[in-house]
């Protein structure tokens, strides 16, 4: 069946291409469409920015995402905007491409495309337009050129536009996609996907395409069979009890961003860490957990917030604890044709308190040298429970049970949070890399104890707080 | 010769990027957006996994059995020289039997597609022989191994001077690399034409040298050869040299198969393949009187070359003659070590050796205040160079435009620095974990290519019979503003609006010859250029005009798109129209060619500079010393750019700039392993700046009032690359808050970058 979308508002239906073509080749070679470059190939310098937009509770939303990591199959019954798209012509420039010539937002021009599309998808949304909100919507856009400042400026003048608003059609979406050898599946029902994945266990999961898009777009890899997670309806839900709230393993970050807020605001923050907007549209919730990697930003956190797994394939159901799924550098319990349906995470109690800490060499969009996890509760001047769990620092993201027993019981002071440099080489024998040495890990995860204690005094006293 | 305001782009107005709405609106086309010609193949380079080895056979039979693959070249295939050397000789464009670093291409495969090309590149066979590799400064140091004859500057008698003084320290530093991070990566397409003519289009800053080299490499003449660039996604020193290797192989494999031939490294390739800015390890030993006054110095600047020289020289000569920044140093020797390692060679990289230069001799006089007890400012102010004493350089240039002191004055006068001190100190006493710190950074930045041959300028004007003018001239645009400014240069000499001006791109057959588009010196050298044809041209149809009015020629005037005798007028396409039926050429070709160079590379030692630009920053940083984490939180910029030809382009060469000289200073960190292989290949991680890490108070001021004491054009100053160095400020705050952070006993343990990692251990140091 063909893949249908709109591209530029003209619709479009495509067959014959190989379903793991990226996007960006599809719209440079195919459509012709050059404006969108190719900066980087992994995500991580936005200059393919592209938007996407499909009606959402009757709302229209628009995406920005990255065209390098995305393969043509997942444009399927989606709008598709790209640079070229937004002005009828030179004299009718949309408000982001006007301010961007006024504020001298474009030196060389190459990444600006991928800018304008970034500024074009926070001008569609309804976010207020803050300082923050900029930075956020620009965090995965590199510019080598201006310094962002004209930049900057000219989200602040164009993205308080008004949105469009004006309604998109709904479009349908295949089951699934074919080409030569290659199959792209895309079920609509959990049944279904574990059906397709127990005939074909060799099958590459396709969340996001976040970690996976990189072996076809830098790799050039033609992966048989790829299972898109995207429309599996289950695995999208997200649902919330009195004692827990369970997301979908195919939620994206930022559909689960406005849950984690309010219920986990220190995890909110590390999210809102996580790669750049356009990853966080599209990479997934279960994406980040079932990679396995030990510099995964949202493990750690759900070890300390005691958080399950519930893993589905067609023999049926079954739950673990988190901690117990990783078991080995990138080594999973996963059987074959098994794959994570929901993280259940339970809610915070009045007495706890959960905090995260992400350190990386830049703030923004980079991956973590430690991100350090904890959940803990205090009775009276003393640790009543904790739970501490750290990325970066194993082959795994590991619970730190030295550093638990260290603290439990005993009083939480400053004298304390100090002794536990001395704690976490128990627990933790970190390597060095180009991110961090091993020193420099093992330091931070001690210190970040201070950070902490810091923290719940309601000493507001962070980088973060002071650089406004 | 001053442009009047009348009409629209003249010098010195505020009009945006001549690009700027084909930029938004993705019409702005690069090389690889060039609509794909019939038969164009694609290139994917084999490269070495080692750093040294010998290439024992190269087997190409499974890759050339494979489907769409059309050829596989090695060294063997090149029809001429094996050289692309910019500066000296034996510097292949494809390693022959020797492989010296890992990244080293070796053989190139060709494909009817990209993945076709890709996946055969695989499955060539090369079998090596692995030698030991000198990877790093200390080690070729300890081998005395250098890429080219080690340079020194000197003056008076350091040594005596040493002796004598009443102070004498001693000390090391060092300062990390830099990838050029342009977001175009390096890309080149070559089209064989008739004969042995092969038309190159590059993404470079050099259409002349990459001529050069793939004539060497096709073994034809230059004239055989075209290059053109209209456009790069960025360049900053990266494309300069380092387009020649691309172009030339793509330029082989189009000779070999007849066929157009791209080559376009992905981002990945391009980190790994091609050089970056010089890191440098510096000794010093300096004597000074109790107030801190140098009397003697001697430095030791050791630079990574790399593999080989690559412009390594021109870059040392920079670092030697920025070595003295804006302080006067009456004995002193400069030592530069070039050298040579199996590492990818390193290039050009705006600032081009002068940051490395200045950042050691801050280091100096930081320390020589916290011997003296004394602060980095007054330690500057005792040796800034004098008006009229005091004011001979190292290399022996006399400085007579010195306005540094009168800069940092009246910036730090204008943001309060007292008080800001005061207030910083205020803060850390109340803060355990967080420590600001603020610092001043002076910069005194010398222009023209050290080479005084290079700094000549070709350009071609042509005005047509309907008064619509073309512009050409050998300068390139990489996203600075230069063709903008110089159609501003052509917009005033005619006073016609700049709407009639088509910029073009740039080719080695409009105007031959040229420099590099670098060192700053873009708008200075092609504006003159630029300049002289077009007044030539305004010469021939002020005569015409003269005739037709039947007035003197003093009597024509060019204003607001017409040529005025008394009251009478003709438009600007009128008298071109008269001109042509006159018989009078429209088309001249212009020369600029920049007065009172000198230098001996051999002593170095002359007046190399026609002119310093000069800038002060300070900068405000504050650090987490739990973990090493830094921000910066203000910086204030006050920057010379003389009378400026557009500010609007030069607030953004001065923003662009700072921030990509912070990104060396902090998060831009290169790693290799103990193998000598890159691991910091693309931006998962290698992190250049982000929106979030410019300072949020961010305030730049271009210094009113300032026309050039010398005659560049319409009284300009070049900006490229000074406001780069500025940036040492933020590192120098760093510096400073990680003294705070300790009782004031000890200097910061600090060098560049200031990663976290960095910064905590320096603090960590600090309070030991």
């Amino acid at each position: 069946m063909a893949l249908q979308f709109t591209l530029n508002g003209e619709r479009r239906e495509v067959s014959g291409v190989s379903p793991t073509m990226t996007v960006l080749d599809y719209l440079r070679e195919n459509a012709e469409l050059t404006g969108t470059k190719e900066g980087c190939a992994e995500g991580d310098c936005g200059a393919c920015t592209i938007v996407l937009a499909e009606t959402t509770d009757g709302k229209p939303q628009y995406k920005a995402v990255n065209a390098c990591l995305l393969m043509v199959p997942q444009l399927d019954g989606k709008h598709v905007f790209t640079v070229e798209g937004l002005s009828a012509s030179d004299d009718l420039l949309d408000p982001v491409q006007d301010a961007m010539v006024k504020t001298d937002g474009t030196q060389c021009g190459f990444c600006t495309p991928g800018i304008i599309m970034s500024l074009f998808a926070l001008r569609q949304s309804d976010a207020e337009v803050t300082e923050g909100e900029i930075h956020d919507t620009l965090a995965g856009n590199l510019c080598r050129c201006t310094g962002y400042r004209p930049i900057v400026e000219a989200a602040r003048e164009a993205c308080v536009a008004q949105p469009d608003g004006s309604a998109l059609a709904t479009l349908d979406a295949s089951d699934s996609y074919q080409k030569a050898d290659q199959t792209f599946h895309t079920p609509k029902s959990i049944d279904e996907m574990a059906k397709v994945f127990a005939a074909n266990p060799e099958a590459n999961l396709l969340g996001g395409g976040t970690d996976l898009g990189i072996l076809v777009s830098k790799e050039r890899e033609a992966l048989s069979t790829v299972i898109h997670t995207g429309r599996v309806a289950e695995l999208l839900q997200i649902d919330e009890t009195d004692t827990d709230i369970t997301f979908g393993a195919a939620v994206t970050y930022t559909e689960a961003l406005p849950f984690i807020e309010r219920l986990y605001p220190s995890f909110a923050t590390l999210i809102t860490r996580i790669g750049s907007v356009q990853i966080r549209n599209v990479g997934t919730i279960g994406g980040n957990i079932g990679n396995a990697s030990p510099i995964g930003d949202t493990p750690p956190c759900l070890i300390a917030l005691d958080a399950t797994l519930i893993l589905y394939s067609e023999a049926g159901e079954r739950e673990l604890p988190i901690e117990e799924f990783f078991l080995d550098y990138r080594k999973t319990d996963l059987k074959a044709g098994e794959f994570i349906k929901a993280v259940r995470i339970p809610k915070l109690s009045e007495t706890q308190e959960f905090r995260t800490y992400k350190i990386s060499k830049r703030y923004d969009q980079d991956i973590s040298a430690v991100v350090g996890a904890y959940r803990i509760e205090l009775e009276g001047d003393a640790v009543s429970d904790v739970r501490i769990a750290y990325g970066g620092m194993a082959a795994i993201p590991k619970r730190g049970v030295a550093c638990e027993a260290a603290l439990i019981d005993n009083a939480w002071d400053l004298a304390t949070a100090m002794t536990m440099l001395g704690v976490v080489q128990e627990d933790y024998q970190p390597i060095s890399d180009h991110r961090a040495s091993k020193e420099y890990r093992l330091q931070v995860a001690g210190n970040l104890f201070q950070r902490l204690y810091q923290d719940l005094s309601g000493v507001d006293q962070t980088l973060e707080v002071v650089a406004v | 010769m001053d442009g009047s305001q009348n009409i629209v782009g003249a010098a010195h107005d505020k009009i945006q990027h001549d690009s700027a709405v084909k930029h938004v609106t993705g019409k702005a086309l690069y090389i690889d957006d060039m609509p794909s010609l019939p038969g164009t193949l694609e290139i994917v380079l084999v490269t070495s996994p080692h750093a040294y080895a010998n290439i024992k056979s190269i087997d190409d039979a499974d890759a050339l059995a494979q489907s769409g693959v059309a050829a596989v070249l090695t060294a063997k295939d090149i029809i001429g020289h094996n050289d692309i050397a910019p500066i000296f000789e034996g510097e292949p464009a494809i390693a022959d039997s020797v492989a010296e670093y890992a990244g080293h291409p070796v053989a190139i495969v060709a494909a009817e597609t990209y993945d076709q090309a890709f996946n055969a590149a695989k499955l060539v066979k090369v079998d090596y022989e692995e030698l030991t590799p000198v990877l790093d400064i200390q080690d070729a140091m300890a081998n005395e191994q250098f890429t080219y004859t080690p340079p020194s500057v000197t003056k008076g008698d350091p040594d005596a001077a040493l002796e004598s003084a009443s102070h004498r320290l001693q000390g090391e530093m060092s300062c990390g690399g830099q990838d050029h991070f342009y977001l175009e990566a390096n890309v080149a397409l070559a089209v064989p034409g008739e004969d042995q003519d092969m038309t190159v289009y590059s993404s470079t800053q050099h259409p002349t040298e990459v001529q050069h080299g793939v004539a060497h490499v096709l073994g034809v003449p230059s004239n055989a050869v075209t290059v053109e660039i209209r456009r790069m996604g960025g360049g900053f020193g990266g494309k300069e040299s380092q387009p020649t290797i691309i172009a030339a192989m793509a330029a082989l494999v189009a000779a070999k198969t007849g066929q157009p031939a791209k080559l376009r490294l992905r981002r990945d390739e391009d980190m790994i393949v091609t050089g970056k800015r010089h890191d440098f390890e510096f000794k010093y030993d300096v004597g000074f009187d109790d107030e801190g006054r140098i009397e003697g110095i001697d430095i030791e600047m050791a630079m990574r070359s790399g593999n080989v020289a690559d412009l390594s020289s021109g870059v040392m000569a920079r670092s030697l003659c920025h070595g003295d920044n804006c302080y006067y140093l009456p004995n002193a020797r400069f030592r530069g070590y070039p050298c040579k390692t199996n590492t990818v060679s390193n290039t050009a990289f705006r600032g081009f050796g002068g940051p490395q230069g200045m950042i050691v001799i801050e280091t100096v006089l930081e320390h020589i205040a916290h011997h003296l007890g004394q602060s980095l400012d007054e330690i500057r102010k005792v040796n800034y160079y004098g008006q009229d004493d005091r004011n001979q350089t190292p290399y022996g240039q006399i400085i007579n435009d010195n306005i540094i002191e009168e800069l940092v004055d009246r910036l730090t006068g204008e943001i309060d620095y007292e008080g800001r001190k005061k207030a910083i100190e205020m803060f850390n006493a109340e803060n355990k974990i967080l420590k600001k710190g603020i610092a001043v950074m002076p910069i005194k930045f010398g222009i023209s290519f050290n080479m005084p041959a290079l700094n000549q300028a070709g350009a071609l004007v042509h005005v047509y019979t309907d008064g619509s003018v073309h512009l050409n001239h050998g300068g390139t645009e990489m996203g600075q503003g230069l063709f903008t400014k110089v159609a501003q240069v052509v917009a005033t000499v005619f006073q016609i609006d700049i709407d009639n001006i088509k910029i073009s791109s740039t080719r080695t057959d409009k105007v031959p010859n040229t420099s590099a588009t670098a060192a700053s010196a873009g708008s200075d050298l092609n504006g003159m250029a630029a300049y002289d044809a077009a007044d030539k041209i305004k010469g021939r149809m002020t005569g015409i005009a003269a005739r037709h009015f039947d007035v003197t020629e003093d009597e024509i005037e060019f204003r607001q798109n017409c040529i005025y005798a008394g009251n009478e007028s003709l438009t600007f396409a009128e008298l071109a129209q008269k001109t042509w039926e006159a018989r009078e050429s429209l088309s001249a070709t212009g020369f600029y060619q920049t007065p009172d160079l000198t230098w001996d590379p051999i002593t170095c030692t002359g007046s190399p500079f026609y002119y310093f630009s000069y800038g002060v920053a300070i900068s405000e940083v504050v650090i987490d010393t739990l973990t090493g984490e830094s921000r910066t939180l203000r910086t204030d910029i006050l920057q010379d750019c003389g009378k400026s030809l557009n500010p609007r382009v030069d607030y953004g060469q001065i923003e662009g700039a700072f921030v990509q000289g912070m990104g060396w200073l902090t998060s831009e960190e290169l790693v290799w392993n103990d193998q000598g292989q890159l691991l910091t290949h693309g931006p998962s991680t290698y992190k250049i700046p982000g929106s979030r890490d410019v300072p949020p108070e961010f305030n730049i001021h271009i210094l009113e009032d300032a026309p050039n004491r010398v005659p560049t054009i319409f009284r300009s100053k070049a900006i490229g690359e000074p406001p780069l160095m500025l940036a040492i400020s933020v590192w120098l705050a760093i510096r400073d808050a990680v003294r705070r952070s300790g009782d004031g006993s000890n200097r910061p343990n600090l060098n560049a970058p200031a990663t976290p990692e960095a910064i905590l251990k320096a603090v960590t140091e600090i309070r030991a």
